[in-house]
Order: C-alpha cells, then structure tokens, then sequence
C-alpha cells in the first residue's frame, strides 16, 4: 500500500499540488485521472520520488521515503516497476534486451536466469517473435507489451503507468487495461495508474482519485463514477455524448 | 546570474559521475561503444582535414617567404610548430565540439525527451554515471586521435611543399627537426587532455538538462557546439599563458 498525506509540491512559485491525500491499495488498480494540466504526472512522479516534494509525506508499506536509508530507496527501486507514457524504451537495445537490462543492472544472476525470467515475462505478455526485435521495428501496442513485461520483470511490489494507452486504438488499450488489471491481482501488486482514458476508468477503476488544479477533487471507484454528484468529475468523465448516453443509460437501468 | 548556475549545476553533475557505479559488466560495454562511436568513427574525419590542413599551412608559409635569405627549411619548421602548437589541438578540438559533441549531446538529450533517463532512474541507476562516465573514459583515448593528426598535418605540408615545388624533401624534414622543444609536445598533450574532457563533459551536461522536445534537441546540439568552442577557446589561453610563458 502507497499512502501520500497532504502534499505540496510547486515549481518556483508555481503551485502544481496542493493538500493532496491518497492511499493506494494492493492487489486493486488505482486511477488518478483529471485534465491535462490538472497535476497527474507531477503526483506520480511524486510517488515515484523522482520530484521531491516541498510538504507532506508519502509511504510505502508504512515506511516514509524521506526517511528512508539509502539501502531501503535502492531495495524501494528494485521494488518499482513504471510503464512510461511513451513506453520509454531503450532505442538501441532489441526487445530481450530492453525486458534483460533491470536484471542485468541490479541483480547477480546469471546471463542464462536472467533470459530465462525475461522469456517468461515476455510471454506473460503475449509478445511473440519480437526478442531480437528493435522498439523502432514494433507497433505501438507491442511497445507497451514490452515496457509492461520491463516493469514487471523484476517481481515489483508497486507498478506505476503513466497514460498507458496513450496513442492506441481502443481495442489495444482494453487489451493493455486487462493486462495490467490481470497482473495486479495475479502478482498482488500496488498499481497507480495515471490516465484520462475514460474506457481505462470503466474498464480497470477499482479506486479512482479525480485531481482538478492541483488538488484531490473526489475518489471513488468504476461503480460511484456513474452515480457521483460531483460536477467537476461528471463534467470531465461525461464530456462526450457517448459518455453521457452510458451513463443515462446506466442509471435508467438501476431506477428499473 | 543564469550563467552562475549553469556553471554551479555543471560541476556537480561532475560530482555525481562519480557517486555510484555502474556494473563493471555493463560499463565496458558501454565504454567500447562509445570509443567506436567518438574516437573509431572520428578518424575519418580527422585523418582528411589534417592532412590538408597541415598542406595549406606549408604552402601559405612558402608563398609568403619571398626574402632569398630565409633558409628553405623554416618550411618544415613552421608548418611543424603550427600543427603540434595549434592546429591539431585546438583546431581538430573545435571540429570535434562539432561532430563529437552534437552526437554526445543529441543522443542524451532524446533520451530525455523520450523519458529514457526517467526510466534509468526509477530503476535506482546513478544515470549520470551510466550515461556520461564511458564518454569521459573513451575520450582518454582523444590524444591518440589528435597524435594521428599531428602527424598526419606535418605529413600534408611535407607532400605539398616537395610535390608542389616549394622545397626539397631534405630542407623540409631537416625543418621539421630544427630546434625541436620536446615540452611543446607535452603542452600540447595536456591541453588536449583537458580538452578531452570539455568535449565529453559540455554537450553532455546540455543533453541531460534538456527541457523540451525533438525541436529542442537540436537547438541544445547548437548550444553545445557553442560552449564546448567558447570553453576549448578560453582553456587554450589559459593553459597557453600558464605553460608557455
């Protein structure tokens, strides 16, 4: 579990967080959705303690990151994998490569434990006949299979994805939804995931945090999102017109 | 007051290099890639411009020795001080601030754009040590390409002083020895030693605090360029002022 109380955080005088308190459970895949701007990734960054914060604390399992020793961030790291927005893949390594590097960086396995970990993961993704493959020569979709399978080989307890389905078609963000959701609950995992993806919010909301400005605006899951009378959650997760006629659609049938 | 702390923020990213270690396994595959790619690759380059260089600087010196009193062999004389002083260190530096360092620069800064230095980085790695320590290691091997052009300079003005006419083979090379200073060739290694690591050190440091996108990858590869030169340029009187006078 990742607990973050009342965090602060601006650049220069800019305030991006203000107050923001969350908790994300185990083993559930926890949403924090809002606009562009609204201070998503600057949070999950945040978490990630790659931006410090001016107020406020977070935990993991109970231990605060600031006050961690330098062994416990560098086992914390070991323990986090991240799905970046762009997949962030290494553009001179082949796909093996990419899925071996965490092992090979922080481990003292061996070559052949490491490649037989890294097949294991790619299959768990579903990616065939891409080992030898460059990032550049596979699709979007199998870029993200691969940041997952990089995110995940290392066992992490937190999986942190930021707009994972950023510039994918809708089938393949499901696809990319329901793997996530399947590894959460498979490895037990803490997942954040940042996203304004709104079939990612039906699909995969177990716990939903809504940031407006800077500042924490509702939470809730996949189910309360229907019935909120929240209007800044309803106006930004409702924007659409097919949104709006789920949603109707939604409630007329809980009225019946 | 910008430059103050682009200064402050470039010396301690030279700090943190130097903090925690990349996996010896993993470094020195990453050290012989860099010296393929900054030192092998450069060769070429290097190879083509000192040899023809070095020729134009003899032929100029020959032009202008009108006086019959000037003995033939200060040909051979000038053209060597030239090359060893100047040309191939600082000269050959600043082409290199070009090709070197837009490479250094441009390859760090898209993996920052593209959250490559992110993702080193939660994964706990010292991402200054992993990307800019085996660019300092493989520029240790920078003297070795600025040797090549020494020699290779001298070599252009020798072939264009005997075949174009302006001297005999005996006079040019009787002036390549003349009043030899075997610590000019010291002075010279230890400015390109220095310069060595302003080439991997500057555009590296552009490439890893680039803000932006792919339009700003290119302009902090020009940026680069510029303080890399301007750094080469001021080190050289320095270094020149303290060592030779």
């Amino acid at each position: 579990m990742i607990q973050a109380s009342k965090i602060y955080k601006s650049f220069k005088d800019t305030p991006v967080l203000k107050d923001v308190s969350a908790s994300f459970d185990k083993g559930k895949t926890n949403l924090i959705i809002g606009q562009s701007g609204s201070g998503k990734t600057v949070f999950l960054k945040c978490l990630l303690g790659l931006h410090g914060i001016d107020q406020g604390s977070i935990s993991y399992d109970g231990t605060e990151l600031d006050k961690m020793t330098p062994q416990e961030r560098i086992q914390l790291r070991q323990d986090i994998g991240m799905v970046f927005q762009g997949s962030a893949l290494f553009d001179s390594m082949s796909v093996e490569e990419n899925i071996m590097f965490p092992m090979q960086m922080l481990t003292n396995k061996s070559e052949g434990e490491i490649r037989d970990r890294a097949n294991t993961v790619i299959n768990r993704v579903n990616l065939i006949d891409a080992n030898t493959k460059l990032p550049s020569e596979i699709s979007g979709g199998m870029q993200k299979r691969v940041a997952i399978a990089r995110a995940i080989v290392m066992n992490p307890k937190y999986l942190f994805c930021d707009e994972p389905n950023s510039g994918l078609d809708p089938k393949t963000s499901i696809i990319i939804d329901n793997l996530i959701q399947e590894i959460t609950e498979e490895y037990q995992i803490t997942t954040v995931i940042n996203t304004h993806d709104m079939n990612s919010v039906m699909e995969i909301g177990q716990k939903i945090i809504f940031l407006e400005n800077g500042t924490k605006a509702w939470e809730g899951d996949k189910e309360e999102i229907f019935s909120t009378d929240n209007k800044s959650v309803s106006d930004f997760v409702y924007s659409s017109k097919l949104f709006k006629r789920v949603r109707t659609a939604y409630l007329n049938k809980r009225k019946d | 007051m910008k430059l103050f702390t682009h200064i402050g923020r470039y010396f301690l990213m030279l700090q943190r290099i130097f903090e925690k270690f990349t996996k010896w396994s993993i470094l020195k595959k990453l050290i012989l890639t860099d010296i393929d790619t900054l030192i092998i690759r450069s060769m070429g380059i290097v190879s083509f411009i000192s040899f023809f260089v070095g020729g134009v600087v003899a032929i100029q010196t020959a032009l202008n020795m009108e006086n019959p009193l000037l003995p033939r062999n200060l040909m051979g004389f000038a053209t060597r001080q030239s090359v060893i002083l100047e040309f191939a260190p600082t000269f050959i530096s600043v082409i290199m601030a070009g090709k070197v360092g837009s490479y250094i620069t441009s390859s760090i800064g898209t993996m920052r754009v593209t959250e490559q230095i992110d993702a080193l980085e939660v994964m706990g790695i010292n991402t200054y040590n992993y990307l800019i320590f085996p660019k300092i290691v493989a520029l240790l091997f920078y003297p070795f390409v600025i040797t090549i052009a020494m020699f290779l300079g001298v070599f252009g003005g020798y072939v264009a002083c005997v075949y174009g006419g302006f001297s005999s083979s005996e006079e040019f090379i009787e002036g390549i020895q003349m009043d030899f200073i075997p610590f000019h060739v010291t002075y010279s290694f230890v400015k390109t030693f220095l310069f060595a690591l302003l080439l991997a050190t500057i555009p590296s440091y552009h490439g890893y605090f680039l803000k932006g996108g792919a339009l700003d990858v290119g302009k902090a590869s020009t940026t680069s360029f510029v303080w890399t030169s301007v750094a080469i340029i001021v080190v050289n009187y320095i270094i020149t002022q303290i060592l030779l006078t």
